[in-house]
């Protein structure tokens, strides 16, 4: 509908920005994506994802207060965004690729990695594979076919695309499942991946966890578009928009964007609306740029409590075994911190090894240097 | 055989590819037409636009494309048309390629060579000439490689590609067709961080890459018979990890050293070769290092000639070196 006729009489820059207001504000809270009706699904996966969500939810908070209380450097959160996170995770299949942004513990978790991997990169400790290199929330696990989390924007995009090629050259049918945020979108890599994806008909999925900001930035601040999903349009691949609070719309969107990959119809752009309930991370005030009010209603809407609310009415679940089911989350986050805590700093070596496969001899030097404490 | 130096690198990538089903180049223009100076040229009809990648204009996007493919397990070969356009793809060399290994601790890595035409004397003007080897140099995890001549090429090609980390290759177009000479038609490997001694010396050391290489040949054989003045010239052909012991050993006999870059000085890699040396052979100098390099301005048009470190600018300073 062109909107522009009923807002005539307001100023066009004025008009453009209430507008898209209105347009992300219908966007937080999106209807039934369509009219089909998937079957069901089966309870031990409506389980299995409920169970990681709160896994993920408990971890957050446990992990916040930590960095409150000086035990971990940093943290950057998903509370709020954890059926987005999980509920795509759970659609990969083992041989997939998960390509993830820096908030997505959840989905290295639904993968299958020991809590152990995420929280020794948590402290850095010497368990941790990388060593203590990264700051906190900047994992990896090859095992779980996991790539490493960077810090700059969409820089992680284009990786998908290299993947999923390779994949296909080498005559197999991974799929490479890639999140980013919202700000992303605007990253120069951004529109390379999905300009590359759509020339190359890569297997490649772009999950982009709309959760309202970009550290401070409203969504409506990235873009002029209505949504991010419309983008796909102009690099010739599919778009979908998705409830990103309905785990079950997601875990069903995302399969449906593997399947497409591998079975050779080439990429999807999928739009997961949700919202970030906390912080952008450890170091962010949101209350200089979002009200109370506003978070008050998105909580009312959060996927957990949302999800609950369903598996108890349906039966799935009773409140003894949704408390139980707590009790043992918390149980296991807590002695999983524990022992992580419990190691020790890397070796001071650690620091000098993996910059090349081979130590070369100014390393060597430096290294010896580090050793003996030598003023050069 | 007889080749110059985009038949040696056309060549060796003929051979990797066929012996190698996860080499793939990509980049550019790369493909049907062999790339705008035809190094990949027949590679597209060899082994197919699957392999063989005609991409997208975007740097970004072709490294970045490229480290995906290395992650999974390819050696890809992405080439960038010129080293002037490399900026776009910056952050996914120096954020991504170069740290991968070290911040999964070693669970990844990224064998991947970037293959790309660099300097100046083309009459290129300010977006076809530069030297950007000193941005990556300074950063760790990259390896710097620079043939100046097509035996070399072809063997730092091999050994680039079998190099388990990402490899920037710079290639002197103003060699490109300018050099000719026998190169080996099977595989073999000029292995990295080997310099070479170009020209056995006794009175000082100079050392050049690329194309500046002939530049200090010349002003060598200037200098032996105008002046009796007996340089020894060092053509690093990996800069970084550099070959120290070599630098070292002939400055340690020679006393002086003269650095020629085509690069703008200041931070230049001649800047990092000299305190290397003053921190390692300092009681061995008999005169301050010199550096002989392109100025410290955009890279011109009109005045390229005046720019480049040339023979007739490297002559007096060697001089002056040895005379101090």
């Amino acid at each position: 509908m062109p909107r522009a006729r009923h807002l005539a009489a307001v100023p066009a820059n004025e008009r453009a920005t209430d507008e898209r207001e209105r347009s992300w504000q219908r966007r937080r809270s999106p209807s039934s994506q369509s009219g089909e009706h998937p079957s069901p699904a089966p309870r031990a996966l409506k389980l299995k994802l409920y169970r990681a969500m709160l896994l993920s939810r408990r971890l957050d908070e446990r992990l916040m207060a930590l960095q409150r209380q000086g035990r971990i450097g940093f943290h950057v959160g998903h509370r709020g965004e954890e059926a987005a996170i999980v509920g795509a995770a759970a659609a990969l299949r083992e041989q997939d690729w998960l390509v993830p942004c820096y908030r997505e513990f959840g989905a290295l978790l639904m993968r299958g990695a020991p809590l152990a991997t995420y929280l020794d990169q948590m402290f850095g400790n010497e368990a941790d594979t990388g060593h203590g290199r990264q700051m906190p929330d900047h994992f990896h696990s090859r095992a779980q076919r996991c790539l490493s989390v960077s810090a700059p924007i969409g820089t992680q995009l284009p990786h998908a695309v290299g993947l999923a090629y390779a994949a296909r050259l080498k005559g197999n049918d991974d799929v490479a499942l890639v999140f980013f945020g919202d700000g992303a979108t605007s990253s120069n890599d951004f529109h390379a991946a999905l300009n590359f994806a759509g020339v190359f008909r890569a297997p490649v999925v772009f999950a982009c966890r709309n959760n309202g900001y970009a550290i401070s930035l409203p969504s409506s601040r990235q873009t002029a578009s209505d949504g991010f999903a419309c983008k796909a349009a102009a690099y010739g691949i599919r778009g979908v928009t998705v409830d990103g609070n309905d785990v079950l719309a997601v875990h069903r969107a995302t399969r449906a964007a593997i399947e497409a990959a591998a079975a050779g119809a080439g990429p999807t752009l999928l739009e997961l609306v949700t919202y970030r309930l906390d912080a952008h991370s450890s170091s962010d005030d949101p209350r200089a740029y979002r009200t109370d009010a506003e978070v008050a209603e998105a909580t009312t809407r959060e996927p957990i409590a949302r999800f609950q609310r369903e598996l108890l009415a349906s039966g799935e679940l009773d409140a003894a075994a949704d408390e139980a089911l707590r009790a043992e989350v918390a149980a296991e986050v807590s002695a999983a911190l524990d022992a992580a805590q419990a190691r020790s700093k890397p070796a001071l070596d650690t620091l000098f090894e993996d910059v090349y496969a081979e130590t070369p001899w100014h390393l060597r030097d430096a290294a010896r240097d580090a050793r003996e404490g030598s003023a050069d | 055989m007889e080749m110059n130096m985009v038949q040696a690198i056309n060549a060796g990538l003929h051979q990797e590819m066929g012996a190698d089903p996860d080499v793939v180049v990509l980049g550019e223009d790369v493909g049907r037409v062999g790339g705008v100076f035809r190094v990949t040229q027949g590679l597209h009809e060899a082994f197919g636009e699957q392999r063989v990648i005609d991409t997208p204009l975007n740097e970004s996007g072709i490294l970045g494309t490229a480290i995906g493919m290395a992650l999974y397990g390819l050696k890809p070969i992405p080439e960038i048309q010129f080293a002037d356009f490399i900026y776009p793809g910056f952050d996914q060399l120096v954020s991504e390629a170069a740290k991968y290994r070290y911040r999964s601790g070693g669970e990844y890595t990224v064998p991947m060579v970037v293959r790309t035409p660099f300097g100046g004397g083309i009459k290129g003007g300010l977006y076809h000439s530069q030297s950007p080897e000193a941005l990556f140099i300074h950063t760790a995890g990259l390896k710097v490689v620079c043939p100046s001549n097509p035996y070399d090429a072809k063997g730092l090609l091999r050994a680039s590609i079998n190099d388990p980390d990402p490899v920037l290759f710079f290639e002197p177009k103003r060699v490109y067709r300018a050099v000719k000479m026998d190169v080996p038609e099977g595989a073999y490997e000029v292995p990295l961080s080997q310099a070479a001694v170009v020209r056995p010396g006794a009175d000082v050391t100079v050392i050049a890459w690329g194309a500046m290489l002939y530049e200090a040949l010349a002003a060598a054989e200037q200098v032996a018979g105008d002046d009796g003045i007996d340089a020894e010239v060092i053509d690093p052909r990996t800069l970084w990890p550099l070959d120290l012991e070599t630098v070292l050993t002939s400055v340690r006999k020679t006393g002086r050293l003269v650095i020629v870059h085509e690069a703008p000085r200041a931070c230049g890699f001649g800047a990092e070769l000299v305190s290397l040396v003053c921190e390692h052979a300092f009681v061995h100098l008999e005169a301050p290092p010199r550096r002989v390099t392109g100025f410290d301005t955009p890279f011109p048009y009109a005045l390229e000639d005046d720019y480049l470190p040339l023979a007739h600018r490297i002559a007096p300073a060697l001089r002056e070196t040895v005379r101090f």
